[in-house]
């Protein structure tokens, strides 16, 4: 917490209580619609803010994912795959409800969880963690009318793994259109944020999802992986980074399953020197410090037109001193804290890498915890394309600065990097935005806007940040067999 | 031996045989190795010489395609309608080449071969009509909630690496080669190994057809010597490995890995081309955008 005395301006601290959370001291494996403590070796989850254990969480043997796998195809063959659109509908809609009903709780527990603000969690993740599977709740019973055909087929089992950064929302989004298309599913959550999607299986009990449609599993990286070559997985599916992504593409080369991959991918910003300059600031540092950075197509790189170069950037800088950075869970929180110490270790070290490379650092003033994985939101300017903070996904709270001259190269400089998940544009001229936004290697661009998600509309990448999309009837594919 | 191609057509007179040779960049060049290789009809009998394209040739074919496509995706849905109904004319109009070089190479009597090009060009002449129609095919107005207007368009991949079907030398491959280029890719075809000689012949159908130069290359040799350079080319962004032998298949896949590569998922066998496709192809090899905009006075 920050000395008041030291601020500017006073800020009473605002905190919501961890108590609402229900933390249990120890969370188990859901499979086949019971918990069971599961046979694996046991881990703790870890509040990032405080370095504190929050919980004792079950471990997957194979024995248990086997189980799982069972129990999901099970499901699929006898309760869930022949079950009318309908009925699949309205188990969504339950789910939907479910997730508002307990979204202050699941709020705070995700941010303990995550070190995320709770006022982000609970303005952001939950609401359109419920969103998804509303939606999905209408497609589940209109699937003749996507595109793909009548009377589309689901794979049957589908394996998931899923990231930290948003357990609980990228949970509903892999989720919520795999249920409506008629698959069963085995989840697996980020091993340092495991606790929402195992409350999540406390939701599929009360809905009276039937057994076996909704497993989850914990573990990291190597369950993550055993689960997505499991030969009783139809259809496996990844969401993370492009690294990982492409070791699942090697290794289920040949074995007739491709995988759901939505990858990862820093985003740039290009601002023109006709940019609405306030809107452009708020975008590029929402952009770049929303969720710690941790997330996919961040907005970590901004391109600015020369002209306009220096005073923005004072004014990026300007408005990221005013960004709180510290206790997750003070709803005044901006910022809170990086996921986990290997995280904050990695991009560290790609800070310095930044500094040794010649780019200057500007970081915000503003003091940090004492304890706990958190960063100060950091500004590089004088960045160069050769720069690994221009080429490599920063996944944290560093944005870069680069400039551009025409508009021909900014959309080279955003277009040289082997990601292609967003970009934003800022100008207020219409036709130059559009222009830009033709030739932009990305599956979505945001015109004089940024992180800007809805169920309805299809977010993915392009190249090597993956094809599939989720949301809208687009998404949908994914998890059909068309 | 076709009638054209004999060395003498009975009425004693020594015909001019043509000289088969690569499709890179709208020009014919010889492969950059000097390898050829006998093409043989399916009763043995020696047809000609195709040339057996190199590595070389292939990073060279990429290079055009690339090219290609900057033209190609830039030009308008329309115009690209137009010139792919121009390939269907053309292909109409040589029905009678196309069919005896069918039924040599497939081996097919002369009316089971015209039945088949007949089919390739109306083929062609249905990938044309959509190249305007994908838009609303696959795009989407969003309706999200909050104060923007949001859309989602298809945009074609880019260059699309296709390995053509090894049986069906033409219908196969118009099948294969039409989507790509319906939905605004350039195309860097390996043709079927033992039957490349319509392949060829439709190269000279493509450069009289108004498509841009690189859009369509087309190497003929061996798939099993090319296709994983096509497959793990940092340059190609999409397969289809459409023709290429089962005990390939997960080398590519491997390979296309790499570059998180999309790959079409196609059957190991190879289909009944006459049956009527569907969308599925051009929905491969696009990619969706979605532009937001906010709304304000």
């Amino acid at each position: 917490m920050t000395d008041p005395d030291s601020a500017p301006w006073e800020y009473v601290p605002a905190p919501e209580s961890a108590g609402l959370a229900g933390l249990a001291s120890e969370y188990r494996l859901f499979v086949d619609g019971t918990f069971s403590a599961g046979s694996g070796e046991k881990t703790t989850s870890v509040n990032p803010a405080t370095t504190e254990e929050l919980a004792t969480v079950a471990g997957t043997a194979n024995s248990d994912m086997d189980r799982a796998v069972e129990a999901a195809s099970g499901a699929f063959r006898d309760r869930w795959g022949g079950l009318d659109g309908s009925a699949r509908a309205k188990y969504l809609f339950r789910l939907a409800r479910l997730l508002q009903e307990r979204g202050r709780e699941l709020a705070v527990l995700e941010s303990l969880d995550t070190g995320k603000p709770v006022r982000q969690a609970r303005e952001f993740d939950l609401p359109n963690a419920a969103a998804y599977f509303l939606h999905h709740a209408g497609w589940a019973d209109k699937l003749d009318y996507a595109g793909f055909g009548p009377d589309p087929a689901p794979f049957g089992v589908v394996g998931q793994v899923l990231p930290w950064n948003f357990p609980l929302l990228t949970l509903a989004q892999q989720v919520a259109p795999a249920l409506a298309c008629g698959n069963t599913v085995v989840v697996k959550p980020a091993e340092t944020t495991p606790l929402s999607a195992l409350v999540f299986a406390e939701l599929c009990q009360q809905a009276d999802l039937p057994p076996g449609v909704v497993n989850i599993l914990t573990g990291g990286a190597h369950t993550g992986e055993k689960l997505l070559s499991h030969p009783g997985v139809a259809k496996p599916a990844f969401v993370g980074s492009t690294e990982v992504g492409r070791r699942i593409r090697h290794r289920l080369a040949g074995t007739g399953r491709t995988p759901v991959l939505t990858l990862g991918g820093s985003g740039t910003n290009i601002v023109f020197a006709d940019a609405p300059v306030e809107q452009a600031v708020q975008g590029v540092v929402d952009g770049a410090f929303f969720n710690q950075g941790h997330v996919r197509g961040a907005g970590s790189r901004v391109l600015v037109e020369e002209s306009v170069a220096e005073e923005f950037v004072e004014r990026v800088c300007e408005r990221t001193a005013t960004l709180r950075v510290g206790d997750p869970l003070d709803r005044n929180t901006d910022v809170g804290a990086v996921n986990s110490a290997a995280e904050l270790d990695r991009i560290t070290r790609l800070v310095e890498t930044g500094e040794a490379e010649g780019a200057r650092r500007w970081s915000s003033p503003h003091p940090l915890p004492e304890r706990g994985y958190f960063l100060a939101p950091t500004v590089f300017s004088e960045v160069h394309q050769s720069m690994r903070l221009a080429r490599e996904e920063v996944f944290g709270p560093v944005l870069s600065v680069l400039t551009f001259r025409i508009p021909e190269e900014a959309v080279t400089k955003a277009n040289n990097t082997p990601h292609g998940l967003a970009a934003g544009v800022w100008s207020e001229k219409g036709s130059r935005t559009l222009w830009t936004a033709n030739r932009l290697r990305t599956g979505v661009v945001w015109g004089n806007t940024f992180h800007r998600f809805d169920p309805t509309a299809p977010f993915g990448g392009e190249r090597e940040s993956g094809s599939d999309r989720v949301g809208g009837r687009a998404g949908l594919e994914a998890y059909l067999d068309v | 031996m076709s009638d054209a191609e004999q060395p003498s057509n009975g009425r004693g007179r020594v015909t001019v045989p043509r000289t088969r040779k690569l499709y890179i960049g709208g020009s014919f060049p010889r492969s950059e190795s000097g390898r050829v290789r006998p093409v043989r009809d399916a009763h043995g009998e020696f047809l000609a010489n195709a040339a057996l394209a190199s590595r070389k040739d292939l990073r060279e074919a990429v290079v055009a395609a690339r090219k290609g496509f900057e033209s190609w995706s830039g030009a308008t849905a329309h115009g690209r309608g137009q010139v792919l109904f121009r390939v269907a004319e053309m292909l109409e109009a040589r029905r009678g080449q196309f069919a005896t070089e069918v039924a040599d190479a497939e081996g097919l009597s002369l009316r089971a071969a015209a039945d088949s090009v007949e089919t390739a060009v109306d083929r062609v002449f249905w990938y044309a009509g959509w190249t305007d129609k994908i838009g609303a095919l696959f795009g989407s107005v969003n309706q999200v909630s909050g104060p923007y207007t949001c859309h989602s368009v298809p945009e074609p991949v880019g260059v699309v690496g296709v390995v053509a079907p090894r049986e069906s030398a033409l219908l196969g491959l118009v099948s294969v080669l039409a989507p790509v280029l319906a939905a605004g890719n350039s195309a860097v075809v390996l043709a079927s190994p033992d039957r490349p000689l319509p392949a060829v012949t439709l190269c000279e159908v493509l450069a009289t057809s108004d498509l841009p130069a690189g859009v369509a290359n087309v190497l003929t040799g061996d798939p099993g010597e090319l296709a994983p350079w096509l497959a793990s080319h940092e340059d190609v962004d999409a397969l289809d490995p459409s023709g290429a032998e089962e005990s390939l298949r997960a080398r590519l896949e491997d390979a296309a890995a790499e570059t998180v590569k999309r790959v079409l998922d196609v059957p190991v066998r190879e289909p009944d081309w006459n049956e009527p496709p569907t969308p599925k192809r051009l929905r491969t090899f696009t990619d969706l955008k979605t532009v937001w905009h906010p709304l304000g006075r």
